[in-house]
């Protein structure tokens, strides 16, 4: 063990994190313009997502940087294990929400507005699930599961495999099935997104289930929507860690790289089962 | 880049780091966990006054009866912002400071975890406050529906209400990756021997606190993503015509909500706990079962939040359980109070100010919990509820409960940051303007809310004058005497006499066994917990 | 009482030392006088809290005040070194859960009664609407009533430019009238955003969500006028839409019924009646001042930024189509909720007036047929 990995590393003052505030501040400020129309907003926000994207991809690659240069030792190790688990479990909560707001809405607040109580406000609601609500006269036709979800559900438990394969093979050292392994989970994740924007316009133009379609519609839109938005991330993240594979990066008894993003895109895959079921099929 | 640093006279971490940025880039920059916890107590004392300004406001709107000072529009983004200013912006960054601090050194640790994230989780702050802050100025104002930003009237607002969303949202990623690091470091960078059980209980109450964060922020963060698309993407989530709730809201709200009310009580705790054993000269009565309640107190907070919505209309059975449930809290929390009395039992006491305000918080807080208690009980509640009895109850809590905490926190620990002795004498007259003060802004409040004055209100009817206007009079004096606390901090900054490494006779923790002030990284080699 | 005493004695203290002269008689220390079994029963329990409490307090702090003067250095006292016994810990875990019980026990009963909305003599609906509230008697003696029910103080007096009256901000044009000893089901819903229909004295507080219909009940024991508040923050008139509950004996209620059913005999209009413009500016006037200046102010001007200009806006000087649209449904995610619970002519008029006051000068007027062809 060399004069560095000794110790805990702790990193030089860096100006990544202040180029994430003033990327964040602009963000913050340009959505909040843009939500409400005001031409500005869309520039601020252009900038601070380019700000956002430079120092995120710096701020990577400098972590790189000093994982090959060796500077991490186990107990380092160690914390970047502690810590990608927790940040996940952030993710599980922040999911719960919607989950919750999908529970409470199926369970509790459509039935409660079309029982007896509430004919004096809604006389012709007739609740049940997939509903859209007393209010909205709209009519939509409800995302089936046997379909292309469950041809979703397929690639993600496939790519579920595959990255698995991969981790295994990297194991042993063999490189050669870990970059097919990887490129297989990143091509499914890619498959994935690219089926789930077919879906969408599927469901605008053919189904009518649109964002506006009241209950059914919101929670259907936002689970799945967060959702997609978290396998493009992973998937990006996939990406990265294939183009640091081909440049000879991580080694058989040291990835934490590698696993992190692998045990990002194991989550995705749960938590897509859990809309599988809750969305599509029990309907 | 880990070099070796030797305290310089007097000048603590002040000093230059080898090939290290220096004046505001070096604030900018760092990844020192002594810097970051100063740029938290620091911004978090600016939110204060900030915070205060607005309570002032307030007061002095509801010094009499009829509208004189603001419009009640005005008047109810001042509630809102004031709310919201000081829970995410005063409270919770100054015990994050206080972490920072402390944590690494009271478990023997080189600095947090993850250094350079540190950095980030302090530096989102300020953006979000500038949205916050910022929302005054755009049309329409700031949000001005309560901090519980009830939709609909929220979805009523104008952008006032969006920047509030996003500085939430900010904010929360700054809360998250703040108890992700906390958390971390407390698992993984104890120093040889210090056991999870022999840690003292400041680092134990936070590691707590860091899992109820990572466990509601991400809620809240759903919660307002939910407001923000209902407001201008045509969901429908809490909008009863298309199959939503207004109430679901709250119950998603609060179930961030309450834990996060622990979340400003339990490093409090621990602070306490720190102080109470040092100034009675006698190890900490009960120290496991101080453990089990704070994680009892944790586990609970999560299946009590309708207490908050007993006027909802809820089924009765649910009515009863959330009674239940909060009223058990009781007994924890019970535990606590008991185990610092029977510390201080039979001890050798003094008083300085940290004690003080230890005292003062056990005192005041009880009586907060009393309130809480009877806030529980939902036939009373009803009758409470959106009352000024609600407003005295979480004062009592918050304010001579977490703040009074932080205060002694600070007098307890700023020797050691500075290198220098406070003002005693100026420090106890701080404590008992405070405490004087605080009493009467405060106290008054449960008769208010017993006879019925709603809050969020920005006039009042004539049978509430006569309190109202001692409460004004109260929170003014309050308020200046905070001014005196910045004074004794400056001057104790700017020099005085010298401390020693232990500070306080009976201090035994691992910080009081590094220089005063503290070395730039705190164990450069781990120290051996016998 | 007791409590009282001790607490009248405390707040005495503070009272005299900062506002010296005050008669302290004046100062409310607990909740109002009960009215109703409910809001009795509520009353002795708090009592009950109080004095559990007040025990546990002096006995908490009698050991640790005792200590604190006792046990300190400079006193020369040595420090003991005990720091746990499992015994004392395990008892005082087991106490405060009994205690606990026996505040649950009769907190459980009066909520079951609280709960119990069933076999009510009336049934009344009220609604909250920013910011009033409309009440509406849908069952039992009296059906039929309907009417509104909004703050009477005048703006002088909040506006410190007359001296306030007694009930100031607690009083209303119509109150909401009731027979004593009648179990009366108040059913609760909002137009809007949420309010809460509060009286204390009669143990009643009930959040109005909107969309939803939630219920509450009371029985007053006395004839009286009992008074209370919104009590959820609704916007920038939450402070001023009180409640008030007239209580009459049974014979004076019948005649009240007898009285409302005339008044609403009188007011009744054929919608297809046709009204002169000018009929219409004079009525539309009053119903803008009692529903629309509070957000778009009597000048016509509105408030930047939140509220907009009806004085020149395009919608009031535009098609009248889109004008009735927005009076009527009001417009989604904004502050302009519907008014579709206003009658057609009072929508035919403040539409009517809107369009042709302060600058705006279109010259048109809109009948209430076409408000009721409009709702189809
Ligand atoms: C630091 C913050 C904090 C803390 C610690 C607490 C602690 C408690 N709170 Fe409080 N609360 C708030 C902050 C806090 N609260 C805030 C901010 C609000 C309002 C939010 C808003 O609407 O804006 C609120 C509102 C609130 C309500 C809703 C009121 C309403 O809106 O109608 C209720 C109701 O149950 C409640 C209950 C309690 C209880 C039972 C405790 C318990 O944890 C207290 C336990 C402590 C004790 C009981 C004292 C010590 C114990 C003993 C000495 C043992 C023996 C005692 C007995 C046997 C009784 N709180
Ligand atoms: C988290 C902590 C916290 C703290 C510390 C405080 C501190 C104070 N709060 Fe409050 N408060 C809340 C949290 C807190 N508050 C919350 C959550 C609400 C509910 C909001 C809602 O309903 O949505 C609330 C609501 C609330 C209300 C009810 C408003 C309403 O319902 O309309 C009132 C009224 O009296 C009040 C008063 C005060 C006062 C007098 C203080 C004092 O302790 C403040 C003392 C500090 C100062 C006064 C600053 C001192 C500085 C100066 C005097 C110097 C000025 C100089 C310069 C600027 C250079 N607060
Ligand atoms: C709670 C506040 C509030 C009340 C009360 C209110 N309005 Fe409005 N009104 C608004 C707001 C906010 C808008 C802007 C809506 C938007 O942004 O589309 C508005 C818009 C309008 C407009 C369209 C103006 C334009 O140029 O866009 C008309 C017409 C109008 N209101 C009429 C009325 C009438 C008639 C009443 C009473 C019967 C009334 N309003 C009561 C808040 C209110
Ligand atoms: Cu209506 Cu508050
Ligand atoms: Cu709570």
């Amino acid at each position: 063990m060399n004069q560095e990995t000794a110790r805990y590393y702790v990193p030089a003052p860096s100006t990544w994190p202040i180029t994430g505030s003033i990327a964040l501040l602009f963000m913050g400020f340009g959505a909040a313009f843009s939500v409400n129309k005001i031409p500005a907003g869309y520039w601020l926000l252009t900038i601070g997502f380019s700000i956002l994207f430079y120092m995120i991809f710096g701020w990577f690659r400098t972590v790189a940087r000093e994982s090959e240069a060796g500077k991490f030792n186990d107990q380092v190790d160690k914390s970047f294990r502690w810590g990608m688990s927790w940040f996940i479990f952030s993710e599980v909560m922040f999911f719960a929400a919607f989950f919750g707001a999908l529970y409470y809405m199926r369970v509790l607040s459509v039935p409660w507005l079309s029982d007896l109580e509430h004919k004096i406000l809604w006389p012709d609601f007739a609740g049940g699930w997939p509903a859209s609500g007393p209010g909205i006269t709209q009519k939509f036709t409800p995302m089936g599961p046997w379909g292309l979800p469950a041809f979703n559900t397929f690639l993600l438990l496939t790519s579920g495999v595959t990255v698995t394969w991969a981790h295994w093979a990297l194991k042993l050292n063999k490189r050669g099935q870990l970059k097919w392994g990887l490129f297989l989970t990143i091509l499914l994740g890619f498959l994935f997104i690219g089926c789930q924007a077919y879906e969408y316009m599927h469901a605008y133009s053919e189904l009518d289930l649109k964002l506006t379609s009241g209950a059914y519609g919101a929670t259907f839109y936002m689970l799945t929507g967060f959702h997609g938005f978290h396998v493009t991330l992973g998937a990006i993240m996939l990406t990265v860690i294939y183009c640091r594979v081909l440049s000879g990066h991580f080694k058989p008894e040291h990835h934490f790289g590698f696993e992190g993003v692998s045990w990002y895109w194991h989550f995705v895959d749960v938590v897509w089962l859990g809309l599988f079921i809750f969305v599509y099929w029990l309907v | 880049m880990a070099a070796v640093h030797h305290p310089d006279h007097g000048h603590g971490h002040e000093h230059e780091h080898h090939g290290a940025p220096s004046g505001i880039m070096r604030w900018m920059t760092t990844t020192n966990h002594k810097d970051i916890g100063t740029l938290y107590l620091w911004f978090s004392f600016m939110m204060f006054l900030t915070g205060g300004v607005m309570a002032l406001t307030i007061r002095a709107e509801l010094f009499q009866p009829g509208l004189q000072l603001v419009e009640p529009e005005f008047f109810n983004q001042l509630t809102t912002l004031h709310g919201l200013v000081m829970v995410f912006g005063a409270i919770m960054p100054a015990f994050v400071g206080f972490a920072n601090w402390q944590i690494p050194m009271m478990i023997g640790a080189p600095d947090m975890a993850f250094a350079r994230m540190n950095n980030w989780s302090f530096w989102l702050l300020p953006p979000a406050a500038l949205l916050l802050i910022g929302s005054f100025f755009v049309p329409g104002g700031a949000a001005a529906g309560g901090w519980t930003l009830y939709p609909p009237l929220s979805t009523q607002m104008g952008m006032g209400m969006d920047m509030t969303i996003f500085a939430v949202h900010i904010m929360g990623a700054s809360s998250i990756m703040g108890s992700i690091n906390i958390v971390t470091t407390v698992l993984n960078m104890r120093a040889p021997g210090m056991t999870m059980m022999k840690m003292p209980l400041f680092v134990w109450t936070w590691l707590i606190t860091a899992y109820l964060l990572i466990a509601v922020m991400p809620v809240l963060a759903g919660a307002v993503t939910m407001l923000l698309t209902d407001r201008h993407f045509g969901t429908n989530f809490f909008n009863a015509a298309g199959g939503g709730d207004p109430v679901m809201f709250q119950h998603i709200f609060w179930f961030f909500g309450h834990p996060e009310v622990y979340i400003m009580i339990l490093p409090a705790f621990g602070i306490v706990s720190q102080i109470i054993p040092v100034f009675a000269r006698k190890p900490l009565f009960g120290y496991s079962s101080m453990v089990y309640a704070t994680s009892s107190i944790a586990i609970l907070s999560f299946v009590v939040w309708a207490h908050h919505m007993f006027t909802v209309g809820m089924p009765v059975s649910a009515q009863l359980f959330f009674m239940y449930a909060t009223m058990l809290i009781a007994v924890p929390t019970g535990v606590k109070v008991f185990n610092w009395t029977a510390t201080m039992w039979q001890g050798s006491m003094t008083f300085e100010a940290p004690m003080l305000f230890a005292i003062g918080f056990i005192f005041l807080f009880t009586l907060g919990g009393f309130s809480g208690i009877v806030l529980a009980i939902v036939p009373v509640d009803i009758q409470l509820q959106e009352t000024y009895y609600v407003i005295a109850h979480f004062h009592y809590v918050l304010v001579s409960g977490s703040l009074f905490a932080l205060f002694g926190g600070t007098y307890y620990w700023l020797p050691k940051w500075t290198g220098h002795m406070y003002d005693e004498t100026l420090a106890k007259t701080h404590f008992w303007l405070s405490m004087i003060f605080f009493n009467v802004t405060f106290f008054v409040q449960h008769f208010l809310g017993l006879a019925g004055m709603p809050r969020r209100t920005p006039d009042y009817a004539l049978q509430f004058a006569d309190f109202n206007q001692i409460s004004s009079i109260g929170a003014f004096g309050f308020g200046l005497s905070q001014l005196l606390f910045l004074y004794v901090i400056l001057k104790c900054i700017r020099g005085g006499e010298k401390a020693t490494n232990q500070v306080w006779e009976g201090a035994d923790t691992l910080e009081f066994t590094l220089p005063s002030p503290p070395p730039y990284h705190s164990f450069e080699t781990p120290p051996i917990v016998k | 009482m007791g409590v009282k005493m001790i607490a009248k004695i405390i707040t005495g203290a503070f009272a005299l030392t900062l506002y010296s002269g005050a008669a302290i008689s004046s100062y409310q220390l607990n909740l109002p006088a009960p009215q109703s079994g409910i809001a009795t029963q509520i009353y002795d329990l708090h009592t009950l809290l109080l004095w559990i409490c007040l025990a546990i307090f002096v006995g908490v702090f009698g050991v640790m005040f005792y200590s604190i003067l006792k046990h300190r250095k400079s006193l020369g006292y040595k420090a003991a070194n005990f720091h746990h016994s499992t015994t004392v810990e395990i008892i005082w875990t087991i106490i405060p859960f009994i205690i606990l019980i026996s505040m649950a026990y009769p907190a459980t009963q009066t909520i079951i009664s609280m709960k119990d909305t069933a076999s009510p003599d009336i049934t009344i609906k009220a609604t909250g609407y920013q910011w009033q509230w409309g009440y509406d008697y849908l069952k039992g003696e009296g059906e039929g009533a309907s009417f509104y029910s909004k703050l009477s103080t005048p703006q002088e007096q909040i506006r410190n430019k007359a001296p306030k009256g007694e009930h100031y901000l607690m009083e209303v044009d119509n109150n909401m009238v009731v027979p004593v000893g009648k179990k009366i089901r108040v059913l609760l819903t909002a137009n809007d955003v949420i309010h809460a229909w509060s009286v204390q004295e009669l143990g009643v507080k009930q959040d109005a969500i909107p969309g939803f219909i939630r219920d509450a009940w009371f029985k007053a024991d006395k004839p009286g006028i009992y008074r209370g508040q919104c009590s959820e923050l609704c916007g920038k008139e939450h402070a001023f839409m009180p409640i008030v509950v007239e209580a009459m004996e049974p014979e004076k209620y019948t005649q009240w019924v007898a009285n409302q059913k005339k008044k609403s005999e009188a007011t009744v209009v054929d919608v297809n009646k046709i009204f002169t413009i000018d009929e219409l500016k004079t009525e539309g006037e009053k119903v803008y001042t009692a529903n629309c200046a509070a957000c778009h102010q009597a000048n016509g001007k509105g408030l930047p930024g939140a509220f907009p200009a009806l004085d020149g806006s395009k919608v009031a000087n535009g098609p009248k189509a889109g004008h009735i649209k927005t009076v009527v449904n009001g417009e989604t995610g904004t502050a302009m909720a519907s008014f579709k619970h206003l009658s057609d002519v009072d929508i035919a008029a403040v539409v009517t007036y809107e369009r042709n006051a302060w600058g705006n000068a279109t010259g048109d007027m809109v009948q209430p047929s076409e408000i009721n062809e409009f709702r189809k």
